[in-house]
């Protein structure tokens, strides 16, 4: 797949965020590369959640400029930049008061698609993410969690946009269920190639789904490795994390008693 | 049942003011959807206002009804005809739950549904029609039950300037030391705030989102 190394999908030049009293981000430079699986690994107000905000303008920069496809955010008009931009977050937020068709039909409906259309979109869209079709008439209380959260997949994906924003999407779900939308998530992505920007707290996932780790602490980009440089990394904060992860296990095991 | 009798032979009467009284009640509550609607909007989503508003509604609220009419009297508009000028002060008194709801209604949709629509790229306004009204609705028109059924109380009070309604037969009654004549109003009048209760409760329950 032709990657467009030149321009980088996303570009961070300079970025600091402040509200008042708080340094949340400063001096942020990264560039996320088309088609590549970027994780902002790091703890509860690193920053993380900020700097995937930034990019759909959720939050605007206190100083510096966000580059999307090469251009300044301020030649954007924000509601397209954001239809642009598919975005998935940890409490899904679907619309209760929408069936799951309407709630993955919105985005594609606001923008003027036809009936027909929309409703062929959701059928491949929920088989996309592995949901029977017969679940668009639903409405979102009526899910489990996985499923929510892959109509959320879904809904993120409705007008096809080329960059997906994942704020620890799969942080709610247990295990068995967070592993088979991990797993699911790794195949979309071979099929789509989007650019992503997943947010996580966890090392397993971000090493799992990651293409780089973009490692945050304390509102400062540590360093961005890739998921094996991550591994064997002499950097502190790195290393702290694989310790505590590989520690954890460990610990974790239950050895019966003997 | 000497009551009953009275209403039978007074019928034209008491159907007569049973409709100022519905006049009276409906065009206020309108009139206060139509202000306190907007106006609960905007200060759930400008936060700086909420306290001046809500205080200010409040503060309406704790005026005694007879010395809210009297105060307006002198209006030159309003004092020409009492029924105006009725309509008026039950407006003000529908306002408080009106706002208060709808602040409430909109305040209270969960956050994580407002984000993602802002991310998807919802305008303000497709949000506010689309998300926020919609599942505000239910909160919003309990306020307006509030309010009407209390517009249908104390609108037995704007018969005291002059502007008709059931509070007629009340002072009537009041002045003659008849009690049918009181019950004559009073009865109709508690039939029309449960009929508020009931119709506006109705409606809420269809309108409920899910």
């Amino acid at each position: 797949m032709p990657v467009d190394t030149l321009t980088p999908k996303i570009e961070f030049i300079d970025v600091s965020y402040r509200v008042v009293g708080t340094q949340v981000l400063s001096g942020l430079n990264l560039q996320v590369a088309s088609g590549e699986t970027l994780v902002l690994l790091g703890r509860s107000g690193s920053g993380k959640t900020t700097t995937l905000k930034l990019i759909n303008r959720l939050v605007s920069p206190t100083s510096g400029e966000i580059r999307v496809n090469g251009k300044p955010h301020q030649q954007f008009d924000v509601i397209q930049l954001r239809r642009g931009i598919g975005y998935v977050i940890q409490e899904v937020g679907l619309f209760p008061h929408f069936t799951v068709a309407r709630n993955i039909g919105l985005v594609p409906k606001i923008e003027g698609w036809p009936e027909d259309r929309i409703q062929t979109r959701v059928q491949e869209l929920l088989q996309l993410v592995g949901l029977e079709t017969t679940l668009s008439s639903r409405y979102p209380h009526q899910l489990s969690g996985g499923q929510r959260q892959r109509v959320g997949v879904a809904r993120a994906l409705a007008a096809n946009p080329e960059i997906l924003l994942m704020d620890e999407p799969f942080g709610a779900l247990d295990p068995l269920t967070r592993d088979e939308v991990q797993r699911e998530f790794l195949s979309l992505q071979r099929q789509l190639h989007k650019t992503v920007v997943f947010v996580t707290h966890d090392l397993h996932e971000a090493l799992r789904l990651g293409s780089r780790i973009a490692l945050m602490e304390a509102g400062k980009l540590v360093t961005v490795l890739s998921p094996q440089e991550f591994l064997k990394s002499t950097d502190p904060w790195a290393s702290a994390y694989v310790r505590a992860f590989g520690a954890g296990l460990e610990e974790a095991t239950n050895r019966g008693t003997q | 049942m000497n009551v009953v009798r009275f209403i039978m032979e007074n019928r034209t009467q008491v159907v007569e003011l049973t409709v100022e009284h519905l006049w009276l009640v409906g065009v206020s509550t309108i009139l206060a959807m139509a202000i306190g609607i907007p106006l609960g909007i905007l200060i759930a989503h400008r936060g700086r206002l909420n306290k001046p508003v809500l205080a200010g509604a409040n503060i309406i609220q704790t005026i005694p009804g007879l010395a809210l009419f009297g105060f307006l009297l002198p209006f030159p508009w309003l004092g020409e005809r009492a029924d105006r000028l009725a309509i008026l002060a039950l407006t003000l008194y529908a306002l408080l739950p009106i706002i208060r709801n709808t602040y409430e209604g909109i305040r209270g949709v969960d956050s994580s549904v407002i984000e993602a629509g802002k991310g998807m790229g919802l305008t303000e306004l497709q949000l506010l029609f689309q998300v926020e009204l919609p599942l505000a609705v239910s909160v919003i028109l309990s306020g307006v039950r509030v309010a009407a059924v209390i517009s249908v109380g104390l609108a037995t009070i704007a018969a005291a300037i002059g502007a008709g309604g059931l509070g007629e037969f009340i002072f009537r009654g009041l002045a003659m030391v008849d009690n049918r004549v009181i019950l004559a109003g009073a009865i109709p009048a508690a039939l029309l705030a449960l009929l508020a209760d009931f119709g506006v409760g109705w409606l809420e329950r269809r309108l409920q989102p899910r």
